[in-house]
């Protein structure tokens, strides 16, 4: 039972990973830009989400705040910054962005103070579902993996059934070819762009009534989320959504299980830090082997 | 004939004062941490220290001093960086402010290499304690040791007698066990560190709720403590099992975070804001007035930093020279927040501590009310081996 409940504690950090890097690798498998500030964005939907939540009390009306809001604020983004970065290197890119991160940052706490601010749980998700006699499982988290996943189907349709998917997946592999086609790309691009921004945006939303919302809480799951952009491909979604899953699970059991099984082979505090040490390296080693392996992640988008 | 008289008075003013005008002010580089999940611990350190500045009009001890502050961002190679620049560029003597001990590892080695003098506000890692202990390094706020094993003597004395022990992988977690093991006479079920960037604890509370402990021991500063407390409630564990922690980890914002489910929980302190000492009353009042919210503890520490160093300048007559600080410094010659405070031979804090419980307040808001005093004169285990 205790495997089951963190299998699932690691699909639903999968799949809010997942809502992340699926807006990320779209925007650097198809734009080129390398967006660090995309953590800024899974911020200021929670910002706007919490703001809602405890000036109206309504949950929807939150949620439609915290998504308008983050697809907005990442749309001018683009407009404003990203569009002047599709031709320059990546270092550009990284200090521009990086720069973003410091005024969101800095913008957040003018805005909202340094103190975080807290999202109750909506009443009808706070109770807890039982799976399996003797075994239950939060209801809210339960409702966080049922929206990743029904995300990912409609992100995979969106992209394998619609015009706008072809033109993703066209301006994924021949960016020039599309222009030459007569395709407005500027457009495709900001599109793109608030559709990432909208997806981390959600995320967001949804991690608000777990964890507190603060300044910085988008950098501390953005290395996580370029770890699995890389492990699934750069530009592949689908790769974006298994390895977003691997990883989640991957990190969650190896927190779980590591410095226990240790503890049964090792004496005590050296089995502790050792578990520590080597469960939250756990990531980078999959990491490691992947690119070892599969130098191109393991759906490359480019064929 | 206005500005004329302006000029008359200030001649006569400075005729008057001399001593003091000619003196410029002492800097005082703080370094702290405002942003990310720990930025509101910094806010409170640096708004107490100000506060104390402030209510001398300017000066600490009689001496006009000017706090440069900055952030460290949570990054300890950012603290080292400014310590670096405050000492070279801006010929800063002083340092205080470091909240995280992970941060005052990186950069208090360097100040203190350079013969400048460090009064630490918060961080009292280990290593700092013992044999490596240092003529210019004061902490005024505890050992990060002593600040668990008051929770681990509370444990056994409320009669637990199966601990599951969490906390955050860095040195003061490290320490934060350590402290409340050595002070806990019963069995612990269970020992988790966490990653210091970790927000989702939902693996833990499954590992906690299989482990079935009669009691929960866990320190996550800031923001940490708040996503873990909001997550073990949500995980249906805080009804369940009771956890009794350091102030630490149930710090006012965490209590007013997380609300009601807050209410019976067991925490110990070495400071409270109902302290009922004339200096404590001045202090929340002047406080509450200026910032207009409930100060953290943090805040109290902020507060007392400055009291300390305005007694040591006085003592040396607005001198930064380590020997004379030294000598002033160490008298603790300032009426503290807490009550009775002294430096023990390492120069950490010998002081009391107190069982806290969280209560409904008048306001209806969680309000930590002190029960009694659990320990008194409490030094550090580390002291003895350091040799000054």
């Amino acid at each position: 039972m205790l495997l089951v409940e963190q299998a699932l504690n690691g699909v639903q950090l999968g799949v809010t990973l997942f809502l992340l890097a699926a807006g990320l690798t779209l925007i650097f498998g198809i734009m080129g830009v390398i967006n660090l500030a995309h953590g800024s964005l899974y911020m200021v939907g929670a910002f706007a989400a919490a703001f809602v939540a405890a000036r109206t009390g309504s949950y929807g009306l939150a949620a439609l705040a915290g998504l308008a809001a983050a697809g907005l604020v990442g749309m001018a983004v683009e407009y404003v910054v990203v569009r002047r970065l599709y031709g320059r290197d990546h270092l550009d890119q990284v200090l521009a962005t990086f720069g973003l991160i410091l005024f969101f940052n800095q913008m957040a706490i003018i805005l909202f103070g340094r103190q975080p601010l807290f999202v109750t749980m909506p009443p009808v998700l706070s109770g807890a579902v039982t799976l399996a006699p003797g075994f239950s499982y939060p209801s809210y988290r339960i409702a966080i993996i049922a929206v990743g996943l029904a995300v990912a189907i409609g992100l995979s349709l969106l992209i394998t059934r619609t015009r706008l998917g072809m033109l993703v997946r066209a301006g994924a592999t021949h960016r020039d070819t599309v222009r030459a086609l007569g395709v407005d790309i500027r457009l495709l691009y900001t599109i793109v762009f608030g559709l990432g921004a909208l997806l981390a945006g959600l995320a967001g939303i949804m991690a608000g009534p777990l964890l507190a919302v603060q300044t910085g809480m988008g950098e501390q799951i953005l290395i996580t989320t370029f770890v699995v952009v890389v492990i699934g491909g750069i530009g592949s979604v689908r790769g974006a959504f298994f390895a977003a899953l691997l990883v989640g699970v991957i990190d969650t059991l190896l927190r779980a299980f590591l410095p226990g099984f240790l503890r049964t082979v090792m004496v005590g505090p050296e089995a502790d830090a050792l578990g520590a040490g080597l469960s939250s390296m756990g990531v980078y080693l999959l990491m490691a082997l992947v690119l070892m392996f599969r130098p191109k992640g393991l759906f490359p988008a480019h064929g | 004939m206005k500005r004329r008289n302006l000029f008359l008075g200030l001649a006569a003013s400075a005729l008057l004062s001399a001593p003091a005008l000619a003196q410029t002010p002492v800097r005082i580089g703080m370094i702290t941490t405002l942003s990310g999940p720990g930025g509101y611990l910094g806010q409170d350190i640096r708004d107490g220290f100000q506060l104390a500045v402030d209510l001398a009009g300017g000066k600490l001890g009689g001496v006009p001093v000017e706090v440069v502050v900055e952030d460290d961002g949570f990054k300890p190679g950012q603290a080292k960086q400014i310590a670096d620049r405050f000492a070279k560029a801006e010929k800063i003597k002083l340092f205080t402010g470091i909240v995280f001990s992970n941060i005052a590892a990186a950069a208090v080695p360097d100040i203190l290499d350079n013969d400048l003098i460090y009064v630490s506000a918060n961080a009292g890692p280990s290593n700092f304690a013992g044999k490596d202990c240092n003529r210019n390094y004061y902490v005024m706020s505890w050992q990060n040791d002593t600040l668990h094993e008051t929770a681990g003597q509370s444990a056994t004395m409320l009669g637990f007698k199966r601990a599951f022990i969490l906390a955050a992988n860095y040195q003061a977690g490290k320490d934060a066990l350590a402290g409340f093991k050595r002070m806990f006479k019963g069995e612990i079920a269970g020992e988790i560190y966490t990653r210091l960037d970790q927000t989702d604890f939902a693996a833990e509370m499954a590992q906690i709720r299989a482990a079935k402990p009669d009691v929960v021991f866990q320190f996550h500063p800031g923001g940490l403590g708040i996503a873990f407390m909001r997550q073990y409630q949500q995980a249906g564990l805080l009804g369940q099992i009771p956890m009794v922690l350091s102030v630490a980890a149930m710090d006012q914002v965490i209590a007013d975070a997380i609300g009601d489910a807050s209410i019976g929980v067991n925490v110990t302190a070495h400071w409270n804001g109902d302290f009922d000492s004339p200096a404590n009353k001045t202090f929340m009042a002047e406080w509450l007035k200026k910032y207009g919210r409930a100060p953290t503890y943090y805040a109290s520490q902020g507060y007392d930093t400055a009291l300390a160093i305005g007694a040591a300048l006085k003592g040396t007559g607005g001198q930064v020279e380590p020997q004379a600080f030294r000598t002033a410094m160490l008298k603790a010659d300032f009426a503290s927040v807490r009550g009775k405070f002294k430096f023990g031979p390492n120069q950490h804090p010998v002081q009391d501590w107190y069982a806290v419980e969280i209560v409904k307040g008048p306001d209806g808001k969680p309000f930590l009310k002190t029960k009694e005093r659990i320990a008194s004169d409490v030094g550090d285990v580390y002291a003895k081996d350091c040799k000054l």
